[in-house]
């Protein structure tokens, strides 16, 4: 117990100011305070230390010293000036003239007496991101991260209650408590001495994630997504920003910098206001190290999964099992319609796993064409969706929306920063579009832009972020699905006409009944890991399979070559992989090749039957 | 601006004339500068520090240094006076010399004698034994004299007699160029004298490193030595001011993104894009303060942003009695830029970068928002303080660059010159890799392989692409009244939905630097043209222009051509054949460049392919549009086993196979990029005798085909088709010359080209009036000929003056024995008509006469 609290000290406090002392006093020899970087990087990796570290994401700022190691999930959403700082400055003391030489890495502000003219002043740069949570994380996601962090933290003292009681109280009588707790964190400079284990529990124990953003709201944030909540970050990046790419999804470990004042600059107020705003609302943090996420699904593991073979080989064996609950939960939600339901599944699990020159490679957009407009069936559907994956966007193609939403980031000259639009969205974001929301009526020029950004997303999986002069590409990775009742006018990738198995004199019992159907948490959790884990999976087609795949394309277009098409071929392939995927299989059988085409001919044909019923397909 | 009396007189600028100048180890010399000094003796450029070495001297007076620029440690302004060389504020036979904000303050630096040092500079300096020539100003490595000298002799003698500069443009290269500049300065008027850096590093190199590291110096020595000789020439021309360099071209660093630390207080050019300007900023330069008790008035320099206000007068001894008055002070004009990155610059997933500039004086205003420039200028660096009552500063600086000399780069485009703005610069190396790849016999096939590698086979068609990319050699007629003789190939590729023309055209776009893609459907004429906007800040009227002029030089990439509006296709016309574009509008009337390759994809009407009908009648597009395409593919589905397999081979592996195998195969879309760059700028092959021949036999060959039928199978435009494939196709080679196998190639793609879209589907014979009449010869026959059995029918029915229109049609149907579609039967009626013979009105059918 009391180890962890020291461990626990020792990361939040000990290592900025162990950090900060090496690289002031050895500055001549340098190579100390890389080591001692290096050396709390491979602690990080090493153990669950990093579960230790309070998180940004859901510790309230003011709970959190300054100086201070904290993490943060998040997702770049803007990428400012490179910025020139004193890497090395020496100092004066007025009183004794005596000079010593600081390191103002890591440091938003110098000491006193700075010797302008120290030739030792070493300046160096720093690149600045400035990033948000990651955008349409789902409330599951930040409730089980939240909660892995605090167990950690609540364990050694047994005086107090489980965190998850104790935060429901706290929202109760907030009064009563604030006051009193806010004055710790405005004590000033701590010395080590000064936190005790207690102490600092307390602080972790009584944060409460939503109670921190009512002040917020009067600063534009930036926030991809409308109603978004969440502390924002000025990160600032020391080395290697080049790896670092806009929209890429990161937790950043760091040291936590509040204390700043309004600094004189030279810029407009907007730019003022962007570039340095008050730093209680938007903390600085530095960067000491990265770690790519390559999902942000708590309930995994988040280093590679070859590292974890354990966790793979478990999950592999019962990913059989599993994709057949889903898929009867699936089945269900789809009011009977089984094949919807499998597709359903492939298009959750899909992934940009590659592009070939323009050619984005496994992307998978679904349009589920047929859904009932009664009793707000689309809605619930995204719920359940949302209960499943761990980022997603429910975005209403309303014309009011289409005319009026910005969709697409654009660049504001007069802040210098880009402002931030609802598809500027982290890989694998499930962005659930309703065309039963569309009415008729017309477009306006914002809604033919949106309407086309929507349909490069899907063609191509890319956003043309708006520069003014200039529109600049940038790739994105976004499961788009399409609820709409007939075609949708967008492109897609496998259209799929729903086939309720319920009498619509039913419908509507059936309907709520979707939603009062509660899943047992464990059983969600299992689902979650399934989805996830099968989109991280490498795949493979052996030599023999793709022979046989290849005879099979030649046998059908022999019979009729207007059946079988290059198109329909690049789709089969990555219905192939996806379902051997779905199936926890990394390499493509012959079975499952047969299933995929037995899937898409069922497709298909219930697309010709729908055509005939309909009539006006073309 | 500081008049010629403000100056102590008798000071003439030179070294002789100086007081002795503190030494290297003058106590009173600030430690940034001593390390200059020194520094400067072993050879290395200076160490980072100095720049935000502001004076910290003085750290309890509380100022905003952040306006200004890397000031110099303080000094006593007056023992400064006395001992700086460069006071070049000395009346010049009456001409004053106007201040340059733009270079900081500069003639506060005054010379060291570096002789208790080993002077590192002994190369240059110690052949000439003068002791003064051991005077450098302090800081630097930099002998005024020897500067001034080597500048001069710069100025005289260099020639450039392979200039291609716009700028140069009547000047006689073989003349020492600037001297000539300096003529026209002296008639013209206007005292700056443009200099380019690359053409002083040549000259002397050493010169050029000096000016790249110590700008603040050599600039106004510069200045100094320009004036000198410039009066000396012509000492009767009057000048508003003195002569000002403006060196430009700096080659240290071209791009934002790589500028860093080192870069601080340096000679830079950058390029960019202008993308905010700011209102003008009076810059107080000179403040004039009178006593209020005897008005005694005195004029006191703004030194670093701060003004030294004179607590004495120094007429009447009352102190604090002096009171500023503004409306006397000097001010220079100063506006900030904001610069972004250009896009061509940047790495893929990052955003742009914006740099500040300040502009002064005669700059402001020189450049727009939107306007893509060069700047030349010094980079700086000031330190922000937290408040401006603390001591404490943020540990971060403030960078900007001090504007020296704008360059436009697109101002040519709208001239049409030379290209020469967009020239990449190559590495020996690339060059090297290029030219070798160059030289391989099967360059061409590679190369169209390497073209959209996901994209299966259609290799010619990725031939024809690549044959757009590289483009023709522009001539120019304008003498002879032809004008501009289109080089740029254009593609309309039609066919079956689901072949990936999409693919092909997206691909086209990401590869061309200045590539626009439009579709059909979403671009109106205004889109593709110009439109006049008003610009909500400044409410001026602004040409905005369209994804036509914007890929100038480019390739502008139309899908869904077919769904166009006729009215947008109509301003394609002009820009297809003559590259230009014409605006009439709100009060513009202008004419624009539009040089662009058109590469256009098309959607049969019925949504597959007819077989059956010709290319037109598939595409319903007009004839006059499709005669200018030079290549017409059809993408069909080959539907062949053979084919599908290796088609499925190629897909599957497409989905399975790593990225890395993918890359060995092709080239690198990197290198493919700037092979045609590198041809497109540095290759315009001509034709050659053999090749002249060829053409004209091949011209000759497909005017025989069609002859002995009656028909015409080949026009002048594609002879100029043929032409400008040839060449592109030498282009591919590296060639300056078109031979006959580049001939060859550009007949066989060709003819495949005309084989897929101008085959009579009723004949099977290729027929260029399908593109050139929107009708085959043969189709045309049997119009003739329906119209005749409709005429024969008419006169046996005998004298009846009206017919009905169904009646009449039933007839011919009975009688004759092919099927009579009601079209061909209009057409029919509508020769008829032409011959005055009949006329229709609605329903029933009138003879006439």
């Amino acid at each position: 117990m009391i180890h962890i609290n020291i461990t626990d000290l020792w990361l939040s406090n000990y290592v900025p100011i162990l950090i900060y002392s090496t690289a002031s006093q050895n500055n001549s020899n340098s190579g100390w305070e890389t080591k001692a970087v290096e050396f709390f990087q491979d602690q990080l990796k090493e153990r669950d230390t990093h579960t230790l570290v309070p998180s940004l994401n859901d510790v309230p700022l003011h709970y959190l010293k300054p100086n201070s190691l904290v993490k943060f999930r998040c997702l770049i959403q803007d990428m400012f000036d490179p910025e020139f700082y004193m890497g090395v400055y020496e100092t004066v003391d007025p009183s004794t003239k005596t000079k010593m030489l600081r390191c103002g890495k890591y440091k938003d502000v110098t000491e006193c007496g700075v010797d302008f003219n120290s030739r030792n002043t070493v300046t160096a740069e720093r690149q600045t991101f400035y990033c948000v949570p990651i955008p349409g994380e789902n409330p599951w996601v930040k409730e089980i991260s939240s909660s892995c962090l605090t167990e950690a933290r609540v364990v050694p003292s047994t005086s107090y209650a489980p965190s998850r009681q104790k935060r429901s109280y706290e929202e109760d009588d907030d009064m009563d408590t604030q006051p009193q707790k806010q004055r710790e964190p405005h004590a000033g400079p701590h010395s080590p001495s000064e936190h005790h284990g207690n102490g600092d529990c307390k602080r972790q124990e009584t944060e409460a994630p939503s109670s921190q953003t009512a002040s917020a709201s009067h600063l534009d944030l930036n926030f991809p997504l409308p109603g978004e909540k969440g502390p924002s970050c000025l990160v600032k990046v020391y080395e290697d920003w080049d790896r670092f790419k806009l929209n890429d999804t990161l937790e950043v470990y760091g040291i936590l910098s509040v204390n700043l004042q309004f600094i004189l600059s030279m810029e407009t107020a907007e730019e003022q206001r962007v570039h340095s705003p008050p730093a209680s609302l938007v903390p600085r943090l530095h960067m000491l190290h990265a770690k790519p996420l390559p999902h942000n699904n708590p309930l995994l593991p988040s280093a590679a999964l070859e590292d974890n073979s354990a966790f793979l080989s478990s999950t592999l064996s019962e990913m059989a099992s599993v994709r057949e609950e889903i898929l009867s939960y699936f089945t269900h939600v789809l009011l009977g319609d089984a094949l919807a339901a499998e597709y359903l599944i492939l298009h959750l699990i899909s992934n940009v796993y590659s592009r070939r020159d323009v050619l984005p490679l496994g992307k998978f957009t679904l349009n589920l064409s047929g859904c009932p407009t009664v009793a707000s069936y689309t809605e619930r559907f995204y719920q359940i969706i949302q209960q499943l994956v761990p980022s997603s966007h429910y975005l209403a193609m309303s014309l009011q929306n289409m005319n009026q939403m910005r969709l697409v980031p654009k660049k504001d000259y007069v802040a210098n920063r880009l402002v931030s639009g609802a598809l500027q969205l982290a890989r694998n974001t499930s962005l659930f579009l309703d065309e039963t929301q569309l009415e008729q009526g017309q477009l306006d020029t914002t809604g033919v832009r949106n309407v086309t950004a929507l349909g490069n997303l899907i063609s191509w999986q890319k956003v043309d972020y708006d520069f003014n002069y200039h529109q600049m590409e940038f790739p994105c990775n976004i499961n788009v699905l399409i609820a709409s009742e007939g075609r949708s006018l967008l492109p897609s990738d496998c259209q799929i006409h729903l086939q309720p198995q319920v009498a619509p004199s039913h419908l509507e019992e059936s309907l709520s009944s979707i939603h009062m159907h509660p899943q047992a948490s464990s059983q969600l959790n299992k689902f979650r890991i399934y989805l996830s884990m099968a989109r991280l999976l490498d795949y493979s087609i052996s030599d023999e399979v793709t022979k046989s795949v290849e005879d099979d394309f030649v046998d059908m277009r022999k019979d009729d070559p207007q059946s079988i098409s290059a198109e329909d071929l690049h789709r089969m392939l990555v219905v192939a992989r996806l379902l051997s995927l779905s199936l926890g299989q990394t390499s493509l059988s012959r079975d499952s090749w047969l299933r995929a085409k037995h899937i898409e001919m069922l497709r298909r044909s219930r697309m010709e039957q729908h055509k005939c019923v309909n009539g006006n397909e073309p | 601006m500081s008049s010629p009396t403000s100056t102590p007189g008798g000071r003439k600028r030179g070294r002789n004339t100086n007081p002795p100048t503190p030494s290297s180890e003058d106590p009173t010399s600030p430690p940034s500068q001593r390390r200059r000094g020194q520094d400067s003796s072993t050879g290395d450029l200076m160490p980072m520090p100095t720049s935000p070495a502001t004076d910290m001297l003085s750290p309890a007076a509380p100022q905003d240094t952040s306006l200004f620029s890397s000031p110099r440690p303080s000094v006593q302004p007056n023992e400064v006076d006395m001992s700086s060389p460069l006071m070049y504020g000395t009346p010049m036979r009456g001409t004053p010399a106007r201040q340059r904000p733009d270079l900081g303050s500069v003639r506060k630096a005054p010379q060291v004698d570096l002789h208790s040092e080993p002077p590192s500079t002994d190369g240059a300096v110690a052949s000439e034994p003068n002791a003064g020539q051991r005077l450098v100003i302090w800081g630097t490595d930099v002998n005024v004299g020897t500067c001034k000298e080597k500048f001069q002799r710069f100025l005289q003698r260099f020639t450039d007699p392979n200039s291609t500069e716009d700028e140069n443009a009547g000047l006689d290269l073989n003349e020492p160029l600037y001297m000539q500049k300096l003529e026209e300065i002296s008639v013209v008027g206007d005292p700056v004298l443009n200099v380019n850096c690359r053409h002083v590093q040549s000259f002397d190199a050493e010169l050029y490193r000096q000016l790249i590291c110590y700008p603040q110096e050599v600039i106004p020595t510069f200045d100094m030595a320009v004036n000198e000789l410039f009066f000396e020439r012509f000492p009767d021309s009057i000048l508003e001011y003195q002569i000002q360099v403006r060196p430009y071209n700096a080659l240290k660093t071209r791009n934002m993104r790589s500028l860093n630390p080192e870069d601080i207080d340096q000679l830079i050019t950058i390029s960019g894009m202008v993308i905010r300007t700011s209102q003008l900023i009076p810059e107080m330069q000179e403040g004039f303060f009178q006593c209020q008790v005897c008005a005694y008035s005195t004029r006191v320099e703004v030194d670093r942003g701060r003004i030294a206000e004179p607590a004495v007068c120094r007429n009447c001894n009352n102190t604090h009695s002096l009171a500023l008055v503004h409306n006397r002070s000097v001010f220079s004009d100063k506006q900030m830029i904001k610069v972004q990155e250009s896009p061509e610059d940047m790495p893929a997933g990052q955003t742009p970068h914006t740099t500040v500039v300040y502009a002064h004086n005669d700059l402001v205003d020189k450049v727009q928002p939107g306007d893509r420039v060069n700047i030349t200028g010094i980079y700086r660096a000031v330190p922000m303080r937290v408040n401006p009552r603390q001591n404490n500063v943020k540990s971060v600086y403030k960078t900007h660059i001090d504007a020296i000399h704008f360059r436009k780069t697109d101002e040519k485009r709208l001239h049409g010159l030379d290209e020469e703005a967009e020239q990449k610069l190559f590495t020996e190396d690339r060059v090297q890799t290029l030219k070798e790849l160059a030289a391989k016999p099967d360059v061409y096939e590679r190369l169209s392989s390497a073209l959209a590698p996901s994209i299966y086979e259609h290799e010619d068609i990725k031939k024809g692409i690549l044959l757009q990319l590289f483009g023709g050699t522009r001539k120019d007629f304008s003498q002879t009244g032809r004008g501009n003789f289109r080089a740029e190939v254009n593609i309309l590729l039609c066919g079956d939905p689901g072949t990936s023309k999409s693919q092909l055209l997206q691909y086209v776009y990401n590869l061309v630097p200045r590539g626009q893609y439009t579709s059909g459907k979403g671009s109106s004429a205004v889109g593709l043209t110009a439109y006049v906007m008003k610009d909500p800040e400044t409410r001026q009227l602004v040409l905005q222009t369209g994804a036509l002029v914007l890929s100038d030089n480019g390739i502008c990439c139309i899908d869904e051509f077919d769904k166009m509006s006729d009215n947008t296709r109509s301003v394609l016309h002009e820009v297809m054949e003559q590259q230009t574009l014409s605006i009439a509008k709100a009060g513009i009337i202008c004419q624009l460049n539009a040089r662009t390759a058109v590469l256009a994809a098309a959607n049969p009407v019925e949504s597959q392919w007819n077989p059956k009908k010709t290319t037109i009648e598939n595409i319903q597009l007009p004839h006059t549009l499709l005669s200018r395409f030079d290549l017409i593919f059809l993408m069909l589905d080959p539907q062949d086993e053979a084919y599908d397999r290796r088609l499925a081979h190629h897909l599957v592996s497409l989905y399975y196979q790593s990225e890395e195998q993918m890359e060995e195969e092709f080239l690198d879309m990197a290198v493919l990029k700037d092979y045609i760059a590198y041809a497109r700028t540095y290759i315009s092959p001509r034709l050659s005798e053999e090749a002249s021949q060829a053409l004209i036999e091949a011209y000759v060959d497909m005017r025989k085909i069609g002859s002995g039928r009656g028909m015409v199978s080949a026009y002048p435009r594609q002879l100029e088709s043929l032409i400008r494939l040839a060449e592109a196709h030498a282009k591919v080679r590296f060639s300056e010359k078109v031979e006959s196998i580049d001939v060859e190639e550009a007949k066989r793609l060709h003819r495949e080209a005309l084989k897929q879209s101008a085959t009579d589907p009723r004949t099977g014979f290729v027929d260029i009036s399908i593109l050139t009449t929107g009708m085959s010869a043969t189709a045309r026959k049997r119009k003739e000929e329906v119209a005749q059995a409709l005429k024969k029918l008419i006169q046996a029915k005998g004298k009846t003056p009206a017919m009905k229109y169904q009646q009449l049609l039933d007839d011919l149907r009975g009688q004759s024995e092919t099927a009579i579609t009601k079209e061909l039967f209009d057409e029919a009626l509508r020769a008829l008509a032409d011959e005055d013979y009949l006329t229709v009105t609605g329903k029933t059918v009138r003879l006439l006469a």
